[in-house]
């Protein structure tokens, strides 16, 4: 029997497939790494798609039939929704909020009531101002015209997703592992591999190389789904977000590895792997840029592995980076994959 | 290569965890072809002791040979030539019997085939079914299976049978007895007596991280000079005359534990009218009398004063 073995049986291969069984075979994990994301970019982008204006809504106080030009220019006007109403009502509406503005028609002209504060009051009250003057019979002396620009990656679901992408690689590089892991040591089966000829080497890889596959999924279902259905652009060279997506997973994996390194329990993992992603969760710029933190903490946050990631993402898919702009996001993540690699490998507790 | 035909020998193992004695100075020497039982209450030393034989626990001092290859020096030679089976694993419950075989036997270069594997345990009809679905017994069955997959020289067994059932430890004893007789050299440990006596061609006592007693099982019930127990209680624990019992003719020492009393005696037919007639004498009310033949747990007991399964 020592004849050529066939290459399913070869340890890693079976290691490996025992990574993929494990995995499938649970359907939580399953949502969570490849559903839950894309239900996240569908919820966020559909809250912050682009509308049409929102007409703010406006009063007006008339005193007389005289004023339907009046209320019938402010109805055709873009940015307004008007609602006539006597002067208590209007009083009352500016109170609570329903209306930004009460216009308010006397004899002598017109009175706007409104909080100069609210911007969209101001700006109510300015294209009301326009209207009342135009249907007095004032003429722009400079005839003007316009061309909206409507630019597909300037808007947030773009802005968004290359930090869901960079979220999800981080969240299912560390937990990924990290669970199965100490799971594993918590049943004694880590020591009961270890009394057998097995290659632990090949076992830690048996977890990366199962990751990267999973990471194809990810990536395509993801980066798929925005471009689909949101039109999230890719800017960059296809090959160079393959390459940070695959040198990513890798920091995440080995990270994941070196977190999983101790603990005994599947709490003790859990909070400790909290501890390390939430910071990264606030500060790495998912939701919002990162340069919104003080200048103080801005050298912490580059150096800190999602920040990189997802600053890497941006530039190749938002602003078609090629590798010379994102060669320092690269130097960290990898300075992140071999440190955390190393210390794994000798932090490591196999029984 | 010395010590070759010998598939174990320890000596003057120690291991301690901080203040506490795991192990303390023990000499062991197992032959070719025997199944060799640590018998001891919990805390004994047996787990650790079987432990550094397995490599997975290095001891503070000692020397331990396995087929004439030492840890440090031989690991990779040796993981192919040790089957193991430890206390307590869980394998994965989401892989099947046979998935989970297939990844043990891929670690080994040489070894039976998968299903050959799982028929010699008697797992051909739950060989598709997911390990979460499987008995005590089952799983012990299986966890037997990955210490066979490398077609072992040497099989380690750290409790095999704790936590089963009368029924599923029955089955479990045939398949090791069956593997004895195919030639294989066997440790294990265990603190049922019943699975020494049953299995094992000799046995260590341990107690306290030492061996107590070693031998044969019938040359330690007969070191005791005395075939048979003899237990006793009075009614509501009345106090004894306990000088006046001793002198019962053919009796052995008097041991009380619990509100029992215990005695070693060599001819029950005699000792046991005297001792009813000392009782008589003395105004005792009997509420329970038992004999049986002396056992591997009665030799425990008289060389420590307290019950195996007490700890």
């Amino acid at each position: 029997m020592t004849g050529e073995r066939r290459w399913l049986d070869r340890p890693l291969v079976q290691l490996t497939l025992v990574r993929y069984r494990e995995f499938y075979r649970e359907p939580e994990a399953i949502f969570w790494v490849f559903i839950f994301p894309v239900l996240l970019t569908a919820g966020l982008g559909l809250a912050f798609r682009s509308r049409a204006p929102e007409r703010t809504p406006v009063a007006l106080v008339a005193q007389s039939a005289a004023d339907t030009a009046l209320a019938a220019g402010l109805a055709r006007e873009d940015g307004l929704k008007v609602r006539p109403m006597t002067d208590s009502a209007a009083t009352r509406a500016l109170r609570t909020g329903d209306v930004a503005v009460v216009v308010v028609r006397t004899s002598s002209g017109v009175v706007y009531r409104y909080d100069p504060e609210r911007p969209d009051a101001r700006e109510a009250r300015l294209r009301a101002d326009e209207v009342v003057q135009r249907t007095a019979g004032r003429a722009d002396p400079v005839p003007a015209s316009e061309h909206p620009v409507r630019e597909a990656g300037a808007r947030y679901v773009d802005f968004v997703v290359p930090g869901l992408l960079g979220m999800n690689l981080m969240g299912s590089g560390i937990w990924g592992i990290g669970f199965a892991i100490v799971d594993a040591r918590r049943k004694h089966l880590l020591k009961r591999l270890v009394a057998t000829p097995m290659s632990r080497t090949q076992f830690l890889a048996s977890f990366v190389l199962s990751r990267l596959t999973f990471l194809v999924i990810e990536v395509a279902l993801l980066l798929g789904f925005a471009a689909l259905v949101f039109g999230v652009p890719l800017r960059g060279s296809p090959a160079l977000l393959a390459g940070v997506c695959l040198l990513s997973a890798l920091a995440f994996a080995s990270l994941g590895l070196l977190l999983a390194a101790r603990p005994r329990t599947v709490e003790g993992v859990s909070g400790i792997m909290n501890l390390v992603m939430l910071p990264m969760w606030i500060f790495s710029g998912v939701f919002f840029s990162s340069a919104r933190f003080p200048d103080a903490v801005q050298p912490v946050i580059k150096a800190l592995p999602l920040t990189a990631v997802i600053d890497a993402l941006r530039a190749t898919m938002l602003r078609g980076a090629g590798l010379a702009q994102v060669l320092p996001e690269l130097g960290v993540i990898t300075a992140w994959l071999v440190l955390s690699f190393a210390l794994a490998v000798r932090l490591f507790r196999w029984r | 290569m010395p010590g070759a035909s010998c598939p174990l020998l320890i000596r003057q193992l120690r291991k301690s965890y901080g203040d506490v004695v795991a192990v303390d100075g023990i000499d062991l020497e197992i032959r070719p072809g025997e199944c060799f039982g640590l018998l001891g209450p919990n805390g004994a030393g047996k787990t650790t002791t079987i432990e550094i034989c397995e490599g997975l626990t290095p001891p503070d001092a000692g020397e331990v040979v396995l087929l004439g290859r030492r840890w440090g020096r031989d690991d990779r030679v040796l993981r192919e030539l040790l089957g193991i089976s430890l206390q307590e694993t869980q394998f994965s419950e989401k892989l099947t019997v046979t998935e989970t075989i297939q990844l043990f036997r891929s670690f080994y270069r040489r070894g039976p085939a998968p299903a050959t594997v799982i028929d010699l345990v008697q797992l051909g009809e739950k060989a598709g079914a997911r390990v979460g679905q499987l008995s005590g017994g089952q799983r012990q069955r299986l966890a037997l299976a990955c210490a066979l997959v490398g077609d072992p020289e040497l099989l380690f067994l750290d409790e095999p049978t704790t936590g089963l059932d009368p029924q599923s430890r029955r089955q479990l004893w045939e398949l090791i007895e069956g593997f004895r007789a195919g030639g294989r050299s066997i440790l294990l440990t265990t603190h049922y007596m019943e699975e020494a006596e049953r299995l094992c061609d000799r046995v260590a006592i341990m107690d306290h991280g030492r061996v107590i007693a070693q031998g044969t099982p019938r040359e330690l019930i007969a070191s005791l000079g005395a075939e048979h127990v003899l237990e006793f209680a009075v009614a509501d624990g009345a106090a004894l005359d306990r000088a006046a019992l001793a002198t019962v003719a053919g009796i052995g020492p008097l041991g009380r534990q619990d509100g029992t009393w215990r005695v070693q005696v060599a001819e029950l037919h005699q000792a046991m009218p005297a001792l009813l007639g000392e009782l008589r004498r003395q105004g005792a009310q009997l509420s329970e009398l038992r004999t049986h033949s002396a056992t591997l747990e009665d030799v425990f007991v008289s060389l420590t004063g307290r019950q195996l399964r007490d700890g």
